[in-house]
């Protein structure tokens, strides 16, 4: 070989070296760069493969050590560039190529949504849960006795007429005490945890009732209350308005006022109904409140000692010279469809997905 | 009830508020004005009032005044009414007592030579306003009575009435026709307001159309009398009557108020003509006086209001000159121990005849409470030592409600009620179940045994108004046992049906299938500990599936021994029976079968170093082995290293091909080294050998 030759080849190892780096540079794909690591370094094809063959084989042996210099030095510059055309990931052209339009609806995993009432009386119970209240419940078809009897309603009182009640058949043969009808108020839950435990009691009762009501947008033969009993030593009508007062507060905002009205409960006495002020035009008047400013919501009252004396017969401790004890009630569908603009009680019970989700 | 302001100014002359005012203080205090109207210049207003059931006294314009001149302080008018001289009869009218548990007072007065005519003046101006209409002077006399007193009265045609009265029970099949015009069988426990040959009124319910007041009465008899509450209710209901006459003694009418009413109306009719004769009639049973007008004084004490009212917001509180005048103005009389001063803090109460309602001491400190006003009293809060205790199975509920929202299920509410067809065909015990005795509809019968009807209706009502994607649960009580013992049971009902919950440009839609209902349940099931949980499914000769249920596309699941519940495709029959064409997924849970158990709690295992290798077996499996029995033969292998299984595709042209491929996805990995090849291979060996044992064997 000559010297001719030899500066020859250094042009070549130099054009070479410049061809790499040209192709290099232009490496936009994950593909271009795997075609640049064929051409150049592929084991059957590849560039230098052919240089090897070609040239350093069969080199003279006085210059197959500079010429293997210059080969492995070209190998690494390639080598390098590869690296770098991996390590710099696609070019900006080719992520242009992969745009997405960002403005359409994302995928969404759908979430199931809780029943509106659920949702309230959740919310009443933890309300008086930071009050001291524990959760009871009952059975939904219940006896005369804890139903009416034991609440004061005597056998044959007007106030029974109030409380249209279904009954379960064939009930006729039974002492009154014993027969069965689906409750119409969650108060029998009062009598039955008194008969349990003895004071002092804090308890809420949200549970399902039924009434032999025809349906209409506010009526429902099937709706849910929520009931509250607190009975110790000491408990007075003015505890009963903080009590009230407090949770109205923490379920419409501190804003909301209450105020109370005497009415009449068999098993309350005194008894008492519960306005807020309208949480629609905070008390200015509007429609909602047939523009009188006040929301009637609840009802309540000291417990009548009469009650008391029912649950003496299992409990002795509730004698009602010693202890006293005020309880309340509120319709659940009642502050859901004030809370979530609910026109149609009926709504509650249809199971319709348009309604629910919206709850989601 | 209708109420006119300036008819009550009558027996409040002093009283000075305006008419808005006092519908506002009246209402705060129990005696509710739910409206207000100006009826004009000089004509004041009509209040339209609301009041309790309890408060019977309060239902005319004379019980309003009292609670207003009690609200006020105010002097009330005293009622009377001047009569002119009787005429002495030759004997008295006769009047007999026989039913003297049910009557307890009776007063008759005859008035003779009477015109009836029209009313005039003050009645014919207040009737007007209240837009009461007008009938003839008598009927105008007893209405007028009624509304100024509130206490019923009647006049009876005199020259009709043979002989006296008798107030008695009916005797059986004895006929009355009355007022509207209805010709009624009586019955032996009526109470009846009698003559000596025949029934003339139904006692404070309605009277007789025979002795009726006509244009050409003239002799009249005029009645005032006190009947039992329960007589007069048991009498009305049985003849589907509701009057303002049985409306009053139903709830206890004023035992002292006849002779005062019977002047009322006597004087009234007697404006327009005719004389008394004889004296007042008033015949009275001291029993049922005992009871009523003259019962025994209650004790009061100071300190009982105290304890039960709290506190006020004035800071002078309720003192015993408050309680005193309060009370005193109701119409009580109080007395206090010989010694003690007027002013003491312990009263003898003697209650007023027209408070029946009044019995005890918290009646009475409620009339305080109320008359002081509620809204007077402070907002405090009572001090609690106590702890909240959770209910016993609320956490459990509310762990499977989670899962059920995450799953993305909504929660619904459905009827409590069902027909007895789809209480037949859901009942888990189609011979427990317990109907209902006054329905609402014959398709509300009877009280649900199950929730499947409920949320099958749910999901046909959606498909009927279009919605076709439907995911739902509900939680609620089914009923079983008999009418003599119901039971209630906790349960959860799903319902499934179009495309899965998930929506996207870049996806399509995937319906769901039995397997995604199947996963719900597992996922709900893991919420609990339990030993063990299988699901399995029965022929559909075996009649053990529900028949809701599509019998081969159904599964039982069964806990710990126990079947919790059933679930799968709707049966195509009952579908097409509710004309739902699309497929539907349901099932029930029986919750008290997983509230038996204890919530599951996480339990970390030990997380392995090394690396996990992933090996899929492509099998040929005989066409009726389940997966069941080749998850039981792996796991029989118990090796450690055989980390998870799954199978990952089945291929199968039908269920009753005799062969199908399954891909089965076997992942080994070990705790303490990386497996060596011929550890994977040997392992490998054990997986093919052990779905072999069930005839499986590998794609060549």
């Amino acid at each position: 070989m000559t010297n001719g030759e030899t500066s020859d080849l250094n042009q070549k190892f130099v054009q070479l070296e410049a061809e790499a780096r040209q192709a290099a540079s232009s490496l936009g794909t994950p593909e271009a760069v795997e075609n640049f690591r064929l051409d150049w370094l592929g084991r059957k094809q590849g560039k230098l493969k052919h240089l090897s063959d070609a040239w350093l084989k069969s080199a003279p042996a006085e210059q197959k050590r500079e010429i293997g210099q210059r080969f492995n030095a070209l190998k690494a510059t390639v080598e390098s560039l590869l690296e770098t055309a991996l390590c710099a990931g696609p070019s900006d052209a080719a992520l242009a190529a992969e745009a997405l339009d960002v403005t359409l609806p994302g995928t969404r995993r759908l979430t199931g949504a809780e029943h509106p009432i659920t949702r309230t009386a959740n919310e009443l119970i933890s309300i008086f849960a930071s009050l001291g209240y524990s959760v009871g419940i009952g059975p939904e078809v219940e006896t005369d006795y804890y139903n009416f009897e034991s609440m004061n309603f005597p056998p044959g009182h007007p106030a029974r007429d109030t409380q249209d009640t279904l009954v379960i058949a064939n009930q006729e043969r039974k002492p009154l005490r014993d027969r069965l009808l689906l409750r119409t108020h969650t108060s029998p839950v009062q009598m039955r945890t008194m008969e349990q435990q003895p004071p002092p009691i804090r308890i809420v009762i949200p549970g399902k009732v039924h009434r032999n009501d025809a349906a209409d947008a506010t009526h429902s033969p099937v709706f849910h209350q929520i009931e509250g009993l607190c009975v110790d030593t000491n408990i007075t009508f003015s505890d009963l308005k903080g009590t009230l007062d407090y949770a109205m507060k923490a379920l419409f905002g501190s804003s909301v006022k209450t105020r109370f009205f005497p009415s009449f409960f068999p098993f309350t006495e005194p008894s008492a109904d519960v306005q807020i002020s309208c949480i629609f035009c905070s008390g200015k008047g509007c429609r909602r409140c047939k523009h009188s400013g006040w929301i009637e919501l609840l009802g309540c009252g000291m417990v009548d000692p009469a009650v008391f004396a029912f649950a003496a017969e299992r409990q002795p401790a509730y004698d009602p010279k010693k202890i006293s004890g005020f309880a309340f009630g509120m319709g659940i569908e009642r502050i859901a469809m004030m809370k979530y603009g609910i026109s149609e009680i009926g709504q509650f019970y249809s199971g319709d997905m348009r309604f629910l989700e919206q709850f989601a | 009830m209708k109420v006119l302001t300036t008819w009550l100014r009558q027996y409040l002359p002093s009283l000075e508020v305006s008419d808005a005012q006092l519908a506002e203080d009246l209402t705060l205090r129990g005696i509710a004005v739910e409206g207000v109207f100006d009826l004009g210049a000089d004509n004041g207003s009509l209040f339209e009032m609301d009041i309790t059931t309890n408060r019977v006294d309060a239902m005319n314009h004379y019980g309003v005044a009292r609670e207003a001149a009690t609200i006020y302080g105010l002097k009330l008018a005293p009622l009377s009414f001047a009569l002119p001289a009787a005429k002495s009869a030759a004997q008295p009218f006769s009047v007999e007592i026989e039913a003297r548990d049910a009557c307890g007072r009776f007063t008759a007065r005859v008035l003779r030579d009477v015109k009836i005519g029209t009313s005039a003046g003050e009645i014919a101006r207040y009737f007007q306003l209240l837009e009461q209409k007008q009938i003839s002077s008598a009927v105008d006399a007893t209405n007028f009575a009624w509304l100024a007193m509130g206490q019923p009265t009647h006049a009876f045609d005199l020259d009709k009435i043979e002989g006296g009265i008798i107030i008695r029970r009916a005797r059986k099949s004895e006929k009355l026709k009355t007022l509207d015009g209805i010709e009624r069988t009586l019955d032996p426990e009526d109470l009846i307001v009698a003559d000596h040959a025949k029934p003339l009124a139904l006692a404070g319910v309605m009277g007789g159309w025979d002795t009726m007041i006509t244009p050409e009465t003239k002799n009249v008899l005029v009645e005032a009398a006190w009947f039992d509450q329960v007589a007069v209710r048991r009498t009305a209901r049985r003849h589907g009557l509701h009057t303002d006459a049985s409306h009053r003694f139903e709830r206890g009418a004023d035992f002292n108020a006849g002779p005062l009413a019977n002047n009322l109306v006597s004087s009234l009719i007697l404006a327009s003509g005719g004389h008394i004769e004889g004296d007042l009639v008033d015949v009275i049973v001291p029993e049922i006086a005992a009871r009523t007008a003259n019962r025994k004084p209650i004790a009061l004490a100071l300190s009982e209001v105290h304890r039960l009212l709290g506190v006020t917001v004035d800071p002078e509180g309720i003192s015993a000159e408050i309680v005193a005048n309060y009370l005193t103005a109701l119409g009580c009389k109080l007395t206090t121990q010989a010694h003690a001063s007027p002013l003491s803090d312990q009263w003898q109460v003697t209650l007023p005849s027209w408070r029946l309602d009044l019995e005890r001491e918290i009646d009475l400190i409620e009339e305080v409470a109320r008359v002081y006003g509620y809204n007077r009293f402070a907002n405090t809060l009572p001090s609690f030592a106590g702890s909240v205790v959770p209910l016993p199975h609320a956490t459990a509920e509310a762990s499977l409600r989670t899962a059920l929202l995450a799953a993305g299920l909504h929660e619904a509410i459905s009827s409590t009620f069902t027909s007895a067809e789809d209480a037949a065909l859901t009942a888990p015990q189609p011979a427990q179940l317990v109907p209902l005795g006054n329905p609402l509809s014959a398709e509300a019968g009877i009280m649900r045994p199950s929730l499947v009807p409920g949320m099958l209706a749910m999901i046909a009502g959606n498909l009927h108004r279009d919605t076709g994607d439907i995911r739902l649960f509900e939680i609620g009580a089914v009923f079983s046992g008999s009418t003599e013992r119901v039971e209630q049971h906790p349960a959860l009902s799903i319902g499934l049906t179009g495309s899965l919950g998930q929506s996207g440009p870049s996806h399509a839609p995937r319906a769901y299938d039995f397997y995604d209902l199947k996963g719900i349940v597992e996922q709900l099931i893991s919420r609990f500990k339990a030993k063990s949980v299988y699901f399995d499914s029965f022929p559909a000769e075996s009649g053990l599936t529900p028949p809701w249920l599509h019998p081969y596309r159904a599964a039982r699941v069964v806990v710990e021994g126990l079947t919790a519940g059933w679930f799968g495709e709707l049966h195509p029959r009952e579908a097409t029976a509710r004309k739902i064409k699309e497929k539907v997924l349901v099932g029930e849970l029986w919750l008290d079968r997983l509230y038996a158990l204890s919530l599951a709690k996480p339990q970390v295992r030990e997380l392995s170093k090394f690396q996990p290798v992933r090996r899929d077996f492509s099998l040929f499996v005989p066409g009726q082995v389940h997966w069941s029995q080749i998850d039981a033969a792996l796991g029989s292998l118990s090796a450690p290293e055989l980390a998870s299984w799954q199978p990952r595709e089945i291929r199968r042209e039908g269920a009753s091909s005799a062969e199908y491929s399954l891909l089965l996805g076997v992942t080994f990995q070990a705790l303490d080294r990386t497996l060596r090849d011929e550890e994977l291979q040997s392992l490998s060996q054990s997986v093919v050998e052990a779905v072999s044992s069930l005839g499986a064997r590998l794609r060549s």
